[in-house]
């Protein structure tokens, strides 16, 4: 198969393990073209794509403009902050005036959940989530996915920790989605408090006790804490959350085994991660940005491709 | 439906081993060549000629597998995007003589598309291609090969099948079928 099932990619969850397989696949083809000497492909040269960010990015914002600059596309970039938005403008009213400039693609991040899924369903272009709110990130999941096969071989039965505030992170729900339609076990650690209360009806197990899930996992991936999320007090002090579930080296050489750890940036150094730990060996983190790339550009290319 | 033998095993080695001979000739001890042979068929035969050349004059070529499908020019214009195969190019062409080696040459659509890809790895000296089968009456782009098995004249309606023994096949063969029409 060299179709996605989908038109728009709005969330894991309406992918079929099928799609992740093929832009996990056409990845790969991407990684080769990023690392040429020239690292820029012609395919996209007759199409324009809008990144629009109602919420600040940095890593993602600048890895979908490279990706979509090394397929040949135009790019236009749009930021809430200084846009018609504050004079009262709606979302769809927004994006179809974009649109009107012939614009074949919308990269969207948003605050609130399911934006995205309401876009496209009022717009003609392709839309892609860049981020909704605590609902999904699934280019995160799948430069995740990506990173961890390219480290681990076949994620099939591989055991996939998720560390830290569970619940205002969008990258844990696409990751649950998205390796567990790859066939790998996925549990959850943190503080009670951040992690969500329905969670194990998504067939993932909670482990409240950071050693315990180190020593049980393949890979950690671990997350910040979404303070600008969080409007109440979820733990007593960073320096309390720190201690209990924050991750240094000597705990990692202390596990005795091969561990991957994985974050999605940016890194709260010293609170989730400590620096040595960020920096070690075990880290892929700086590969999660890479791939971040190649698979944004599979993505687009897959989305584009198909005619009409 | 309509299968045609136009050249078997034996003659295959035969052309092959022509290759080679040609190849010695116009590129003396391949000092500066380079072979890159075409996704996803072209690789069979590139496979082929770099083993042959060794066991006939005992040099190494180094050789690569291009793949073009991020630079076709029907990307959009097809009901599905094709689906990539592996580029495997450990060298730059910057100066080299490169060859280009593919199975059939059709329309031409796919070298143009190789021959773009090609230059991301530098600009080559000199650019030559090699093709087992020359399909001369379907070009839609003014290429021509340095090197070809076999010249053949077929409509559009006809298929240029290559079978190798590696793919699973009894005996190396090329044969033209008839597209099936619903």
């Amino acid at each position: 198969m060299s179709q996605l099932s989908t038109r728009h990619l709005l969330g894991i969850k309406e992918l079929s393990e099928a799609d992740i397989q093929l832009v996990l696949e056409t990845a790969t083809n991407f990684k080769e073209v990023i690392n040429r000497p020239i690292k820029k492909v012609p395919s996209l040269r007759d199409i324009t794509i809008a990144n629009i960010f109602f919420e600040n990015s940095t890593r993602t914002r600048l890895s979908f403009e490279l990706a979509e600059k090394r397929l040949s596309a135009d790019v236009v970039n749009f930021s809430s902050s200084n846009s018609s938005v504050k004079k009262g403008e709606t979302l769809v009213d927004t994006v179809n005036n974009i649109l009107a400039m012939k614009v074949d693609m919308v990269v969207m991040r948003h605050a609130s959940p399911g934006a995205p899924h309401f876009l496209s369903k009022y717009v003609p272009a392709n839309v892609v989530n860049a981020g909704d709110g605590t609902h999904e990130h699934p280019t995160q999941a799948l430069l995740d996915a990506f990173s961890m096969q390219e480290k681990l071989g076949d994620l099939k039965g591989k055991k996939i920790a998720i560390i830290g505030d569970i619940l205002h992170s969008r990258v844990a729900l696409s990751n649950i989605f998205c390796l567990q339609k790859l066939g790998a076990e996925v549990r959850v650690c943190g503080p009670v408090t951040l992690i969500p209360k329905y969670i194990e009806s998504l067939g993932v197990k909670v482990e409240l006790d950071l050693q315990k899930i180190l020593n049980w996992c393949d890979v950690a991936n671990v997350l910040r804490i979404q303070l600008e999320r969080q409007q109440i007090k979820y733990f007593p002090s960073l320096r309390e959350y720190s201690l209990y579930y924050g991750i240094n080296k000597k705990m990692l050489d202390g596990l005795n085994k091969e561990i991957v750890v994985m974050h999605p940036g940016p890194i709260n150094r010293g609170v989730e991660l400590s620096s040595d730990a960020a920096d070690s060996a075990h880290s892929i983190i700086l590969d999660q940005v890479e791939n971040g790339v190649a698979v944004r550009m599979a993505v687009l290319y897959l989305l584009a491709g198909a005619k009409g | 439906m309509q299968k045609r033998l136009v050249l078997d095993q034996q003659q295959i080695d035969i052309t092959l081993k022509r290759f080679c001979y040609q190849l010695i000739e116009n590129h003396d001890d391949f000092e500066n060549t380079v072979f890159l042979g075409l996704q996803p068929r072209g690789t069979l035969l590139l496979d082929k000629i770099v083993a042959l050349l060794k066991e006939i004059s005992g040099i190494a070529v180094p050789s690569g597998y291009l793949d073009a499908t991020f630079h076709r020019d029907d990307f959009r214009r097809r009901d599905f995007p094709l689906k990539a195969n592996e580029t495997k190019i450990d060298f730059l062409v910057e100066g080299k003589k490169v060859v280009l080696i593919d199975d059939v040459l059709y329309k031409g659509r796919s070298v143009r598309a190789a021959m773009d890809a090609m230059i991301a790895f530098g600009r080559p000296q000199k650019v030559e291609l090699m093709v087992l089968v020359d399909r001369r009456l379907t070009r839609d782009y003014p290429i021509l090969p340095d090197y070809y098995g076999l010249k053949v004249n077929t409509l559009d309606s006809q298929y240029v099948v290559v079978e190798w023994v590696a793919q699973g096949n009894p005996a190396d063969a090329i044969w033209i079928t008839e597209k099936v029409t619903s």
